[in-house]
C-alpha cells in the first residue's frame, strides 16, 4: 500500500487510539489544530477532546503529566512538537520517566511514549533544527528509536505501546513527505536493518540521514563500490552484534549522523566498533556528521552545515581509498 | 650462572639467524619459556629455554647468524639475580631496569612492522590477516591511505609469496630460505642414506571398513569436526607400535634409546617449498577429535612459521602421506636420529581377492616402512605392518 | 460516638505521628553521624505537623507526592518505619531496594510516588496522576507536596494552570518553611504571598498554621472536600518552618539563631500535648507512653536496618526495564509492585 511517512504515523496513531481506550494522544496543537505536522488531522473530531488533548505552551507541564497520567495506569502518547523544545521538558523526561522505576527498586512503570519531529533541513534556522537524539540514547530507562523509513514510521508506535517503559520516538522533518509502498510494517524495537547489502564498505546511519546515505550508495555503486547501508533504527539499546556484523563484512566503515560530531552518537557507534571488531577495520572508521555550528538558515549554509550525499561519497572514497 | 646456547631444531639445523629476543636482561625465565625467535633454514622458531632463572646478558644480537650450541645468553639463579646483572646501557637507561614484561607477545611479533624505529601503518584486520597466514608484514607494501598495508595488500602478499620472492628482510629471503631449505635437507638425508641401512617394506591394507567406519563416524559431526583418514592412520602407526618400540626412538652415538611415548612427526610440505616434519604429541593417549584437532594446528603452524623449537626435536618416527599426491608407495628416507618412517600411499578401489576366494575391487593402501636396519631386522618391520594391518581393520578401538 | 471523643482519638493519634516522625529523624540525624546513613539527609523536624495533619485527611485510594523532605509522609502514609529506615541504610529490604536512599522513599501499594529530589519535578507528575484518575473515572485526590521555593520553578506554574485548565483533582499543598535551602522567601520571590500566585491561575486557595496539626487536618479537610466536591484543584498553604539546618551539609548561616529559637516556641508536638493536657486528654503517663511506644518503634526499625542484608550487585541492571511479558500499565491499579 502506497503511502507517505505522514499517513503512516497518522494511521499508526489512529490504530492505537482505536485499539486501546488508556491511550490519548497530548501536545500542543494536536487537536483543533490536527496537529502542528498534520498527523493527528481528524482524531479531534473523532476521539474527542479528553483524548485528542490539547497542551498549552507548557513542555515542562504536560510532558510531566504524561509521565503521571502513565504511572496512573494510561498509556499516554506525548507529542513534543520538536526536539528543540523538548529541552524545556527534558527534567520530566531524563529525571523522572527514565528513573522512576529502577530508583524505585522496580515498583513504577513509566509506559509513555514520546514523540518529537527532529532534525533540519527545512530552512527553520539554529533553534528549530536540533537533532539531540544522542542526548535521550545517553539515558538508561529510555528506548530510543528514529524511524527511517515509511515502514517503521508504520510500525514502530506500535510496537513501542508494547513496551510499559518510556519510549522516545525521533520522526525526521525531512522524511514526513516520503513515499513508500508498505506491505509489511511489524518491527521490533531492539534491532538494526540492512537496508542495502553490500560488500565494500558500510554506511551506518538512522532517521533523516538514511535517504542520503542509500543515494550515496546508489551514486557509489556506478563506480565500482558496493556500500552496505545499516539503519541502526533503534538508538538506545545500540544493536552492537549488527554493527559488528556489517564491519565483519566489509572492514571499512562511515557513521552518518546528522547530530554534531562531539559527543555524538556516530561517536557511539565507531568506540563499539574498536570495542567490538577492531581486528576487522581494515582503514580508520569515517564520521559524517553536522558541522560544528548552529545551523544557518540560508540554504546554501544550511546544506553546507548537515550531512549530505556527496559527504558520504567522499567519506566512503577515502576509507576504501578509491 | 648458566648458558643458554643454540639449540639443535633438528638433525639438519647447523646454524640460525637471531631474528628476536623474547626477554630481556632482568627478565624472569621459566622451563619452557620461549625466549628468541630464531630464523632457521625452515622456519623461524621459537626456542625455548630449559631451565630457571634470570636472563643477565644477551649475547646474540638480532641478525646474528649463529652455529647449534653457540652461547646465546647467561641466565642466573633468581637469587643471583639482585646482583647488578648486566652492564648498564648508558642510551637505553629503562633496559638496566628489569622490566616486568608479559609473557604475552605482540600479535604479529614475527613480523617486523618497526622499521627504523616508526611504527608502519597496518590495518588492524590486515594485521590480523597477516598473523593467520604467516606474512611477514615487512615484505609487504602499503597502497592503503597514507600507505597502510589493507587486507588486499596481505592478500596479494599472501598469493605471491609462493612464485614471486619477497623484499630482502632482516630474516631469511624467500629465496634464500627456499634455497637453504634444500640446502638442509640435503644435508640431513645425506647423512641418513650415509649412515642408516635402510630397508624397505611394503603391506597392500584393505581400507573399506575404515571408510565406512570414519562415514558412520563423520556422519555426526559437523564439517568442521570431522576427522581425515590420515588421522586415522597416524593414529594406527602409534598404536601399532605399541608391540614395536624398536622402531620408536632414537640413535644416538651408536645406542639405540627406546622413547617412552610416541610423537610422530607428521611429514607436511611447505608452500614455498620443502618440508617440516613437527611432533604431533602423544599420538597412542589422544583420541581422534583430538589429534584431528592438533593437526589442523600444527599444519597452519608450520605454514605460519610459528612452531615451538621443541616440536621439531620432539618426533620419534615420521609418517609420510602422500595419498593426496597419487602415489602408491612412499620409501622414505629416515629422519636421523629416529630410526623408522612409516608411509602411505593413496586409497583407491583396487582388485582384492576377498575371503571368499572372488576378486572384487576393494579400496586399499599400500602402507611402507623405512626402518633402520642398525636397530632392527625386516622380521621385526613385518609384525609392525601386520599390526598396523589389523589396527585398520578394527577402527572402532583406535 | 460524639464530636468531641472523635477528635480526642484523632488529636492524640496526631500527637503520636508526630512524635514517631520526630524520633525516627532524631535517630537518622544519631545515624548520619555514625556514617550509618549516607548522602543526602534532609530532615523535616519542625514541620511535622503539616504531613500529619493533612495525610490524616486521605484515604487509601488517594494519591501522595512528595519531595526529597519526605521521610514523614512516607512513614504517616503508612510505609513501616522498618522499610525506611532500611532504606536510609542502602538495604534491599528498604521500600526502594536501598536504591532511592533518604531522598526516594516509594511504595507503589499505598500510591506514595515519592521521594522526588528537583524541586519542583513533583507537580506536573501529579497532574498526570490526576488526569489519569479523571480519564479513568476514578474518585482520588492527588496530594502534591512541595515548598515554598518550588512555586519560584516554572513547572509550579504550568502545573498549576494544567491543573486548573483540565479541573484536575490535585491538592497542591505548600510547605511553606519561608527558605529555598538557604534563599528566604522574600529575597527569591517577588510575589511572597503564595496564595496570590495560585490564585493567578483561577486556584482556590487557603492558609493555615503549620505548626499546629489540628489547624492543619481542619484545613487539609476543608481543601481535600473541596476538591473532591468540585474535580478541582486546590492550593493549600502551610506557614511552617525547619528547626535544623535544610541538610546535613548545611551550616545553617543564612538566618538567625533568635529567629530558630523564637520559632522553635511553637514546636507543634509539645503544642499540641500541652493543647490535649489542658483539656484533659493527656496525662504525663500517656505522653511517656506514646514517646515510649515511639521509641520502641525506631529502635525495632534501626535494628532491622542494621541486620538486613544488602542488594547482590549482580541485580545492578535489574529494574531498569519492566519484563515485556508484564501487562502495560504503569501505576498501583497494575499491581505494579514486584
Amino acid at each position: 500500500m502506497r503511502m507517505s511517512y505522514r499517513e503512516a504515523v497518522r494511521a499508526a496513531l489512529h490504530e492505537a487510539l482505536v485499539a486501546d481506550p488508556r491511550v490519548f494522544l497530548m501536545g500542543e496543537d494536536v487537536g483543533r489544530y490536527g496537529g502542528s505536522y498534520a498527523m493527528s488531522k481528524g482524531f479531534y473530531d473523532e476521539f474527542g477532546p479528553d483524548r485528542i488533548r490539547d497542551a498549552p505552551l507548557s513542555e515542562l507541564g504536560f510532558v510531566g503529566a504524561g509521565v503521571g497520567a502513565a504511572m496512573g495506569g494510561m498509556r499516554p502518547i506525548v507529542e513534543v512538537m520538536t526536539v528543540n523544545f523538548s529541552l524545556l521538558a527534558l527534567d520530566q523526561i531524563v529525571n523522572m520517566a527514565a528513573l522512576y522505576r529502577h530508583m524505585s527498586g522496580g515498583q513504577f512503570s513509566v509506559p509513555v511514549v514520546f514523540r518529537m519531529a527532529t532534525g533540519a533541513g527545512r530552512q527553520l534556522a539554529a533553534q528549530h533544527s536540533h537533532s539531540f537524539e544522542n542526548w535521550y540514547a545517553h539515558v538508561p530507562g529510555l528506548r530510543v528509536v528514529a524511524p527511517g523509513t515509511v515502514a517503521d514510521a508504520r510500525g514502530m508506535l506500535p510496537a513501542a505501546l508494547t513496551y510499559s517503559d518510556p519510549v522516545v520516538i525521533f520522526e525526521h522533518v525531512g522524511l514526513f513527505n516520503a513515499e513508500d509502498d508498505v506491505e509489511e510494517w511489524r518491527c521490533d524495537l531492539e534491532r538494526a536493518a540492512i537496508r542495502r547489502p553490500g560488500t565494500d564498505v558500510s554506511i551506518i546511519t538512522y532517521g533523516g540521514s538514511l535517504p542520503k546515505a542509500l543515494s550515496a550508495a546508489a551514486s557509489l555503486a556506478d563506480e565500482g563500490i558496493d556500500a552496505e547501508v545499516v539503519d541502526l533504527r533503534v538508538l538506545r539499546p545500540l544493536d552492537r552484534a549488527a554493527i559488528a556484523d556489517t564491519v565483519r563484512r566489509t572492514h571499512r566503515v562511515v557513521v552518518v549522523d546528522e547530530g554534531w560530531r562531539t559527543g555524538s552518537l556516530a561517536g557511539e557507534v565507531v568506540a563499539g566498533i574498536a570495542e567490538d571488531c577492531l581486528y576487522d577495520l581494515d582503514a580508520p572508521p569515517r564520521r559524517v556528521c553536522s558541522e560544528e555550528v548552529p545551523v544557518p538558515y540560508a540554504k546554501h549554509l544550511e546544506d553546507a552545515a548537515l550531512p549530505q550525499s556527496d559527504k558520504i561519497v567522499a567519506a566512503v572514497k577515502e576509507v576504501t581509498h578509491a | 650462572m648458566r648458558e643458554f646456547t643454540l639449540p639443535s631444531m633438528g638433525a639438519d639445523m647447523d646454524q640460525g639467524r637471531l631474528i628476536e629476543w623474547l626477554v630481556a636482561p632482568g627478565d624472569q625465565v621459566h622451563k619452557g619459556q620461549a625466549v628468541a625467535v630464531v630464523d632457521t633454514a625452515k622456519a623461524a622458531i621459537e626456542v625455548e629455554i630449559w631451565f630457571d632463572g634470570v636472563v643477565a646478558e644477551l649475547q646474540a644480537v638480532p641478525g646474528q647468524m649463529i652455529p647449534v650450541g653457540q652461547i646465546m645468553a647467561t641466565i642466573v639463579a633468581s637469587e643471583e639475580a639482585t646482583l647488578p646483572v648486566a652492564p648498564p646501557e648508558p642510551v637505553v637507561q629503562a633496559r638496566a631496569v628489569p622490566s616486568e614484561r608479559p609473557a604475552l607477545r605482540p600479535v604479529a611479533s614475527a613480523s617486523h612492522v618497526e622499521i627504523g624505529g616508526v611504527r608502519r601503518r597496518v590495518s588492524p584486520a590486515a594485521r590480523k590477516l597477516a598473523d593467520e597466514r604467516g606474512v611477514d608484514l615487512a615484505g609487504v607494501s602499503g597502497t592503503g591511505p597514507l600507505g597502510a598495508v589493507t587486507l588486499s595488500d596481505v592478500e596479494r602478499a599472501a598469493a605471491e609469496r609462493a612464485s614471486v620472492p619477497a623484499p630482502p628482510v632482516e630474516a631469511a629471503t624467500a629465496a634464500e630460505r627456499q634455497a637453504l631449505v634444500r640446502q638442509a635437507i640435503a644435508s640431513a638425508m645425506s647423512r641418513s642414506k650415509r649412515e642408516i641401512p635402510h630397508y624397505y617394506l611394503s603391506e597392500t591394507i584393505p581400507m573399506a571398513r575404515a571408510i565406512d567406519w570414519l562415514a558412520a563416524e563423520n556422519a555426526g559431526r559437523s564439517i568442521s569436526e570431522r576427522v581425515l583418514m590420515a588421522v586415522v592412520q597416524l593414529k594406527a602407526v602409534a598404536r601399532a607400535l605399541d608391540g614395536f618400540p624398536q622402531l620408536n626412538g632414537f640413535f644416538v652415538d651408536g645406542v639405540f634409546q627406546p622413547a617412552p611415548t610416541v610423537h610422530i612427526g607428521v611429514a607436511i610440505a611447505l608452500r614455498q617449498g620443502g618440508l617440516l616434519a613437527p611432533a604431533l604429541h602423544d599420538v597412542a593417549a589422544k583420541d581422534l577429535s583430538q589429534l584431528m584437532r592438533e593437526l589442523a594446528d600444527l599444519v597452519a603452524r608450520t605454514r605460519a612459521a610459528s612452531l615451538r623449537s621443541s616440536e621439531l626435536t620432539d618426533p620419534t618416527i615420521t609418517v609420510t602421506n602422500l595419498g593426496d599426491q597419487g602415489v602408491e608407495t612412499v620409501f622414505g628416507i629416515i629422519s636421523p636420529p629416529q630410526v623408522a618412517l612409516v608411509g602411505f600411499g593413496r586409497v583407491a578401489p583396487r582388485p582384492w581377492v576377498t575371503e571368499d576366494g572372488t576378486l572384487a575391487a576393494v579400496p586399499t593402501v599400500t602402507a611402507s616402512l623405512s626402518a633402520d636396519h642398525r636397530v632392527t631386522d625386516g622380521h621385526t618391520g613385518a609384525m609392525f605392518l601386520a599390526s598396523l594391518y589389523d589396527w585398520l581393520q578394527r577402527p572402532e578401538d583406535l | 460516638m460524639t464530636e468531641t471523643t472523635r477528635d480526642q482519638v484523632g488529636a492524640r493519634r496526631l500527637l503520636a505521628d508526630m512524635l514517631r516522625v520526630r524520633l525516627m529523624e532524631e535517630k537518622c540525624a544519631e545515624l548520619y553521624g555514625a556514617t550509618k546513613i549516607r548522602g543526602f539527609l534532609h530532615l523535616y523536624i519542625g514541620e511535622e505537623a503539616c504531613a500529619s495533619g493533612v495525610l490524616d485527611v486521605l484515604g487509601p485510594d488517594d494519591n501522595v507526592v512528595a519531595t526529597y523532605r519526605e521521610h514523614g509522609h512516607a512513614l504517616l502514609r503508612g510505609i513501616p518505619m522498618r522499610a525506611i529506615m532500611a532504606e536510609m541504610f542502602g538495604k534491599e529490604s528498604g521500600c526502594a531496594h536501598g536504591r532511592g536512599g533518604s531522598m526516594h522513599l516509594f511504595d507503589v501499594s499505598r500510591r506514595f510516588y515519592g521521594g522526588t529530589a528537583i524541586v519542583g519535578s513533583g507537580l506536573p507528575l501529579a497532574v498526570g496522576l490526576a488526569l489519569a484518575d479523571v480519564m479513568r473515572g476514578r474518585e482520588g485526590v492527588t496530594a502534591c507536596f512541595f515548598g515554598d521555593g518550588a512555586s519560584a520553578e516554572g513547572a509550579f506554574h504550568e502545573s498549576l494552570n494544567l491543573a486548573a485548565l483540565w479541573r484536575l483533582p490535585v491538592l497542591f499543598v505548600c510547605e511553606n518553611n519561608l527558605y529555598a535551602m538557604g534563599t528566604a522567601l522574600h529575597r527569591a520571590q517577588s510575589q511572597t504571598d503564595l496564595c496570590a500566585k495560585a490564585a493567578a491561575y483561577e486556584v482556590r486557595t487557603s492558609s493555615a498554621d503549620g505548626m499546629d496539626a489540628l489547624a492543619v487536618r481542619a484545613a487539609a479537610l476543608e481543601a481535600a472536600e473541596g476538591v473532591r466536591a468540585h474535580r478541582a484543584p486546590h492550593f493549600l498553604e502551610l506557614r511552617t518552618y525547619r528547626f535544623r539546618a535544610h541538610s546535613m551539609f548545611d551550616p545553617d548561616l543564612y538566618r538567625d539563631k533568635s529567629e530558630v529559637e523564637a520559632w522553635k516556641l511553637r514546636d507543634p508536638i509539645p503544642a499540641l500535648a500541652t493543647q490535649l493536657r489542658e483539656v484533659g486528654m493527656l496525662d504525663e503517663a500517656g505522653y511517656a507512653a506514646l514517646e515510649a511506644a515511639a521509641e520502641a518503634e525506631v529502635a525495632d526499625a534501626v535494628a532491622f536496618a542494621e541486620s538486613a542484608g544488602l542488594e547482590p550487585v549482580a541485580s545492578l541492571l535489574d529494574d531498569l526495564t519492566t519484563p515485556v511479558e508484564r501487562s502495560a500499565t504503569g501505576g498501583a491499579d497494575a499491581g505494579g509492585a514486584r
